[in-house]
């Protein structure tokens, strides 16, 4: 199995936290969702620290930061990945409010997960202001392509209903991560970034009052963008 | 019947009417047990009934709470008036009081109306939860019903809820019987207690609206049995919270718990695990990190500076034992939460990749309310642990910044070198003790809830050694707790060790003797022992807990 990155073409590069560039550092929310076991914590991982492992099932949610580099800005993804299970769907929604990114997991090889990746999307419409979040559909374990029961265009298919973004993955040989994630950071920067006030600036040591409230809080009509 | 199948049944059935409180009759100690137990109420230990105003520096038997080595300085850390008996005592009423003074009732009726409302959903069950669990073991086999405990939730209309072996739907009408059961001795006005048959005690613990039935061949009495159930109870309720449990199956009886409970029954799993080795789930108290005291109250009040408006506790623990722990003030910690909580970070390792956020009810503090806790290790390779309650369930940053700030603070001193340097040896050898013929001992502090052990010596390495010990210390915790007649001291010679049991209203202690070691022996030993502890108590136990 692949345990590194696939080179990633054009000029953006991804690189780890401990680099710091001269421009500035916008923090961006971003939340993953889906049935438990589709691999959301592993793709997680596979964003922070470009890892594979088993992991044990995540308990209520778990917080990682990943620094991604574009040419004229840095933007520091807040990942918040949640548990699949339904004891935990009641406070689900802290975590997707007001988030920048939401990817919607599912798993290529069992559709009862594909079935629940479309709950999921209906969920985010309600708190949907459009042009404030970039939705993606990630179709994962792309590697168990003969127990496939979702053919890639069904995928596609239901992304482009919604307008999302639609990529198949595999977390394990780690297939489609970087792209994943650099298109997610193009595409939030392009869409919300420029906005007064879309993006916050991230600060070495932010000071918590003034800047954390504002993870939890819904969008501001200000920030809308047109789709 | 298919209950018969635990084996011959129906011996006697012990059932008690709705108001009375004790058995009626109870066979419980074993006659061998009985003729090798000693009483010492005259001999030289007895205990002296009278309070110490000082900490004696070599203290004898008669140390009463508050002064026995290990106890706290200024105030204890935990709820543990009773500990054992408050475990098998009814205090619901008190956390129902505790849920209405809380003022997360708000909130936690809030996310009640989004879960009832999220019911139609979802209707086919997840199955990761028979995936991952590899339980699909014939529930007809002999392999199945030799297991020397099985452990079965219900809910009250004989719904399958958990099962510690083989599958709930292949179980799902051995449920529906012990639930008949349950049912045919109310409808009497009467509840059932346990079922005692041929080397087999079937032991049900109605906690509306959960029924919780343990099947076990061990020689642990029912009130042993009884506390592993209550123990079960309170995982799930601390998943769940009992408000949330009572309004479910007030809205559809038959409801099916399993979906709630998916992808967690594996704490459940690993709780019994833990009931069967923890000497802290026992005694009803946890053991610390041996550690300078200088060290440690460096790192206490760096925790304790590092406060936020809406912390509760702050508990920095290594692996499963207490570093740590900083309180709000006139709030306690119960033992039973404490454990819960040692069992929610040791058993997964999801925390170890970023922070954790979850929400956790306390049921011992508040079955109403979830809290919600921050867990996170100090450094990615490290057995330090750090658990943040807050009251706040959007407080996340607020708790990430209290990590911050006490990693920042703690890493500036010394201390944390020296903590690192004791995570190294985080126990002890019983060689240290200067008792040559002792093997191992528990020393349990009644006022501050905290128990010291050695490692288990090479007589005792491998896991099925170690669960032998663990039943014996059990079987003398039985005869110390006696429902009727508890006895204070209890000293036995088997084959393969002589074991001594005390009680005090200061401590208990538990100690294990190679078999050529005599009682005169054993009791010496005992003052040598406890002046050692207090020797060492510094090191040894939380002397200073602080708080905020
Ligand atoms: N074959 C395959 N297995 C994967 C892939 N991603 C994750 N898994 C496995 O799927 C299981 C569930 O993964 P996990 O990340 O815990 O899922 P989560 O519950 O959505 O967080 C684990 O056993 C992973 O190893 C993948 O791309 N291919
Ligand atoms: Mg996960």
């Amino acid at each position: 199995m692949g345990e590194n990155l696939p080179r990633v073409p054009g000029g953006a590069q991804l690189h780890s936290d401990t680099l710091h560039g001269p421009v500035r550092t916008l923090r961006v929310k971003m939340v993953i969702l889906g049935s438990s076991g589709v691999g959301k914590s592993s793709l997680a991982l596979r964003f922070v620290r470009d890892e594979f492992k088993n992991p044990s099932p995540t308990v209520g949610c778990a917080y990682l930061t990943r620094v991604v580099h574009l040419s004229d800005v840095t933007l520091r993804f807040e990942i918040w990945d949640t548990a699949g299970q339904e004891k935990y769907h009641s406070v689900t929604p802290l975590y997707y409010r007001g988030a920048h990114a939401a990817l919607v997991v599912y798993d290529i090889s069992k559709r009862e997960t594909f079935v629940r990746a479309q709950v999921w999307l209906k969920e985010l419409e309600k708190q949907y202001i459009p042009g404030s979040t970039v939705m993606c559909l990630v179709g994962n374990k792309g590697d168990l392509d003969q127990e496939r029961q979702i053919s890639v265009q069904e995928g596609q298919a239901l992304a482009s209903d919604r307008s999302l973004f639609f990529t198949e993955t595999s977390v394990l040989s780690g297939d489609q991560i970087s792209e994943l994630l650099l298109g997610i950071a193009h595409r939030v920067y392009e869409c919300i970034g420029g906005q007064q006030g879309g993006l916050s600036e991230w600060k070495e040591t932010p000071l918590i009052d003034l800047h954390h409230r504002d993870t939890f809080t819904p969008f501001a009509s200000c920030c809308k963008v047109g789709p | 019947m298919k209950l018969l199948t635990f084996g011959p049944i129906a011996l006697c059935l012990y059932v008690c009417p709705l108001r009375c409180v004790s058995l009626p009759s109870v066979a419980v100690m074993d006659g061998e047990a009985q003729r090798a137990a000693v009483s010492w109420e005259n001999g030289t230990l007895a205990p002296v009934d009278r309070l110490r105003s000082e900490r004696a520096d070599s203290p004898t038997p008669g140390l009463v709470e508050g002064t026995e080595p290990g106890a706290g300085q200024k105030s204890a850390m935990f709820v543990h008036a009773q500990s054992f008996e408050d475990l098998t005592a009814e205090t619901e009423e008190v956390a129902q009081r505790d849920a209405e003074l809380d003022k997360s009732e708000g909130e936690c009726t809030d996310e009640l109306k989004v879960l009832v409302g999220e019911k139609t959903i979802e209707e086919q069950r997840n199955s990761i939860s028979s995936e991952t669990r590899s339980k699909e073991e014939d529930v007809s086999s002999e392999a199945w019903r030799s297991h020397r405990k099985h452990v079965f939730v219900l809910s009250e209309a004989g719904k399958p809820i958990y099962t510690r072996y083989g599958t709930e739907e292949a179980l799902s009408s051995t449920m529906g019987v012990m639930m008949a059961l349950v049912s045919f001795v109310e409808a009497e006005k009467n509840i059932i207690r346990s079922i005692h048959a041929d080397g087999c005690k079937v032991v049900f613990l109605t906690k509306s609206p959960l029924v919780l039935v343990g099947v076990s061949r061990t020689c642990q009495s029912d009130k042993e049995l009884l506390r592993e159930l209550q123990y079960i109870y309170y995982q799930i309720v601390s998943l769940l919270t009992l408000t949330q449990l009572n309004h479910i199956f007030q809205h559809k009886q038959n409801y099916d718990l399993r979906r709630l409970l998916a992808g967690s029954e594996y704490l459940t799993d690993n709780l019994l695990h833990r009931l069967d080795r923890d000497p802290g789930l026992l005694l009803s108290a946890v053991t610390c990190l041996p550690l300078a005291s200088s060290s440690r109250d460096v790192v206490s009040s760096s925790l304790q500076a590092a406060k936020a408006k809406n912390l509760v506790f702050s508990i920095l623990l290594a692996g499963d034992r207490l570093v740590t722990l900083v309180r709000k003030k006139d709030q306690f910690l119960h033992h039973i939460d404490l454990h819960l909580v040692f069992n929610l970070v040791g058993s997964s390792s999801s925390f170890r990749e970023g922070e954790g956020w979850t929400p956790i009810c306390l049921p011992k503090f508040n079955t109403a309310g979830f809290f919600h806790a921050h867990i996170s290790y100090l450094e990615p390779a490290s057995e330090l642990c750090l658990i943040l309650v807050s009251t706040d369930r959007e407080d996340f940053f607020n708790m990430s910044d209290c990590k911050q700030r006490f990693l920042e603070r703690l890493s500036k001193r010394s201390a944390y070198q020296a903590l690192k340097e004791a995570l190294k040896c985080p126990s002890y050898s019983v060689a240290q003790v200067g008792i040559p013929e002792l093997r191992h001992f528990l020393y349990k502090s009644k006022s501050s809830g905290l128990y010291t052990s050695p490692e288990f010596p090479a007589v005792y390495q491998s896991d099925e050694e170690q669960e032998r010990l663990m039943g014996l210390y059990q079987d003398l915790h039985s005869c110390l707790h006696h429902p009727t007649r508890p006895l204070r001291s209890f000293y036995r010679c088997g084959e393969t060790e002589n074991l001594l049991a005390w009680v005090t209203s200061g401590f208990e202690l538990y100690l294990c003797f190679s078999p050529l070691a005599t009682k005169a022996l054993a009791v010496s030993a005992v003052n040598k022992l406890l002046k050692w502890i207090r020797k060492e108590e510094d090191r040894l136990f939380i002397l200073s807990p602080l708080t905020y």
